[in-house]
């Protein structure tokens, strides 16, 4: 997922502005507004659809598949019966629609044949995992759309040029 | 930019960029594999960078921790000495580089004058941090950087982020961070970037320092007068989003017209992309029409920094007449004084030039021929919040855009085209969405997606102060 060097190793290695990050796709937030491949799991939070206070916290560890679900409040989700359930599947599409399903498959580590999904090729079993510290970098996530803004100028910006433009 | 000039341009490297390179490359490559296992190639890789600078007043330093770095002894004022050096090699390219294109284009630039010394923020301690930080980097090389030494800035970021006047090395960090916590594990990684991530290195180096650098570039004075836009340069990572304005600046009082740039950084994150990235800048309402109707502006009693930027105040600014970049570039651009780059801004990245580009032919890479003389055209940096795309650019008659320099070549990045379409020529820029896309089918996709920084507004409301 590194490697999108137009010309080879030269060029990637001499340049200074290039988009290391590939941009995220734009995808609906509403159902599950926070979605990151970090700390070695796939992980995000996802909305409870009967209460709007409610967020449930999930992820899934790269290669062992193991899976989690809980509230932010670390109660266990009552949909979690030996299989995924709905917030994780959702946590998975989204994540597809977000990263690309190549870069979340080689991220987990998990080989996804042409016509099957994602999250039924994940071959892990229920592993309690503390949800706190997700729960946190998504609130820290949050609190960037509350960081002021600045008008003086930033320089090193340079270094981090936009693109995406594929209409 | 005519074709003499563009061949001036590209007429053999200036004197001394390739040795320069030659010994930053050595040093980067040190980085690559951590200074906590230098090979001797690598050891002398540092020597020759501190050999360089022998005959100057830093030369003693630079060879007293290039050895010291050698043998083992792996302090942060020696790291600190060598980033210096690093940052004065590039900067001498960029020094070089900019007089070329200063030169083939016979664009004048003011003199640098240094300020007097700012007061130093008191945020020291945060500033350790982010040194030491900075040190494991580079004792680890980046082949060893894994999650936990990542996440180590985290909180740092966060903290700088919070902390004023610190916000050039928090956005910083925070884009670096975010690399390599992407790229992790590097180890197994096929190609590095490594002079980027040498660059970003240095940088963080040499603004993380106490006191001794000014966070900001210093204001010369206040403007007044009408203002010419150019065209929208866009910058961009997960968590920052800058747009930076070039434009010409008429001062009321007379003197002779200026280059500057303007604009406004604001906070994102990653699942906030394309033309919704301009709702993010909306308090800017008369910078934003300016932009997005072609309009000029009135502006009264603006800062001007030492470094040609206009610190922006959208309520010192009424809308002007109409004025578009092409008649802008064709009127003004030739006479217009450019600003001095501020020594610390000197890196190559920072070279971005305004020019109009007219008569070419698009040639099958997408390189524009000026009748002899080639120039890349870096389609590759069309921003998604825009309408330029690259067949647009493509099909063009005319173009307004920036001379950067990366890659040991020089690249035309675009702002904005005058093109054909439906047998009409119109003219396209990356800022014509700043009020919102145009484009039915764009405005369409954004309404199917929802609108993503309400959604996360609404979350950040319920969750956030619990």
């Amino acid at each position: 997922m590194n490697d999108r060097s137009p010309d080879g190793e030269t060029v990637w290695a001499q340049h200074s502005r290039l988009r290391v990050v590939p941009p995220v796709k734009p995808r609906k937030l509403a159902k599950v507004p926070f979605v990151e491949l970090a700390d070695g799991r796939l992980q995000g939070v996802v909305s409870s659809g009967s209460d709007i206070s409610r967020v449930y916290v999930s992820s899934i560890a790269a290669g062992t598949h193991d899976y989690n679900c809980s509230t932010n409040n670390n109660r266990p989700c009552g949909g979690l019966y030996g299989s995924p359930c709905k917030h994780l599947r959702a946590l998975a599409a989204e994540a597809v629609l977000q990263y690309g399903l190549d870069r979340v498959a080689r991220y987990l580590r998990v080989d996804v044949p042409d016509g099957t999904e994602l999250v039924d090729r994940l071959t892990g079993a229920h592993e309690p995992a503390p949800a706190a510290m997700v729960f946190s970098r998504f609130l820290r996530h949050l609190a960037y759309l509350e960081v002021p803004e600045t008008t003086m100028p930033i320089p090193e910006m340079h270094w981090f040029p936009a693109e995406g433009a594929v209409r | 930019m005519l074709a003499v000039q563009l061949a001036d341009l590209l007429d053999g490297d200036p004197e001394g960029t390739g040795e320069a390179l030659a010994l930053v490359d050595g040093f980067d490559d040190a980085l690559v594999h951590g200074l906590a296992r230098l090979a001797d190639e690598r050891t002398a890789a540092l020597a020759a960078l501190a050999g360089a600078f022998t005959a100057t007043p830093i030369g003693e330093r630079l060879a007293e921790a290039a050895a010291e770095v050698a043998s083992g002894s792996i302090a942060a004022e020696h790291l600190t000495t060598l980033a210096g050096g690093r940052a004065a090699l590039f900067g001498a390219v960029h020094d070089a580089l900019l007089a070329r294109l200063d030169a083939a284009l016979g664009r004048e630039r003011e003199p640098w004058s240094p300020a007097p010394e700012s007061e130093p923020y008191g945020v020291a301690n945060m500033l350790g941090g982010v040194r030491s930080w900075l040190r494991e980097l580079a004792i680890t090389g980046w082949r060893g950087v894994d999650h936990d030494l990542v996440s180590a800035v985290d909180q740092i970021v966060e903290a700088l982020t919070a902390a004023p006047g610190q916000r050039r090395l928090a956005v910083l960090l925070d884009g670096f961070a975010a690399e390599l916590r992407a790229s992790c594990p590097i180890a197994t990684m096929e190609h590095l970037p490594v002079r980027r991530w040498a660059d970003l290195w240095t940088r963080a180096v040499l603004l993380a320092q106490d006191g001794v650098l000014p966070a900001e570039p210093r204001p010369v004075g206040l403007v007044s007068g009408r203002l010419l836009v150019l065209g929208v340069d866009v910058h961009e990572h997960g968590t920052a989003v800058q747009f930076q304005v070039h434009a010409v600046l008429e001062p009321a009082d007379g003197g002779p017209a200026r280059l500057v740039r303007t604009g406004v950084t604001v906070a994102k994150v990653d699942t906030i992309v394309g033309p919704a990235l301009w709702t993010l800048a909306h308090e800017h309402k008369v910078l934003l029409a300016a932009l997005a109707d072609r309009r000029s502006l009135e502006v009264t009693d603006l800062p001007l920094l030492d470094s040609g930027d206009l610190v922006w105040h959208d309520d010192r600014a009424f809308l002007g007449k109409p004025a578009d970049s092409f008649t802008t570039a064709r009127l003004h651009l030739a006479g217009a004084l450019a600003p001095a780059v501020p020594p610390l801004e000197r890196a190559p990245v920072r070279i971005a030039e305004p020019v109009l580009v007219e008569g070419y032919k698009v040639t099958e890479d997408g390189s524009f021929d000026l009748g002899g003389a080639e120039i890349t055209v870096d389609i590759g940096r069309l921003p998604s919040c825009g309408p330029l795309t690259p067949k647009l650019v493509a099909g063009s008659s005319a173009c307004v855009g920036l001379v950067r320099w990366d890659g040991g070549r020089w690249l035309l990045q675009p702002l904005a085209v005058q093109a054909k379409v439906k047998r009409e020529t119109v003219e396209i820029g990356t800022g014509d969405w700043a009020q919102g896309p145009t484009d039915p089918k764009v405005v369409k996709a954004e309404a199917r997606a929802g609108d993503a920084v309400a959604v996360l507004r609404e979350r950040a409301g319920r969750l956030l102060r619990r």
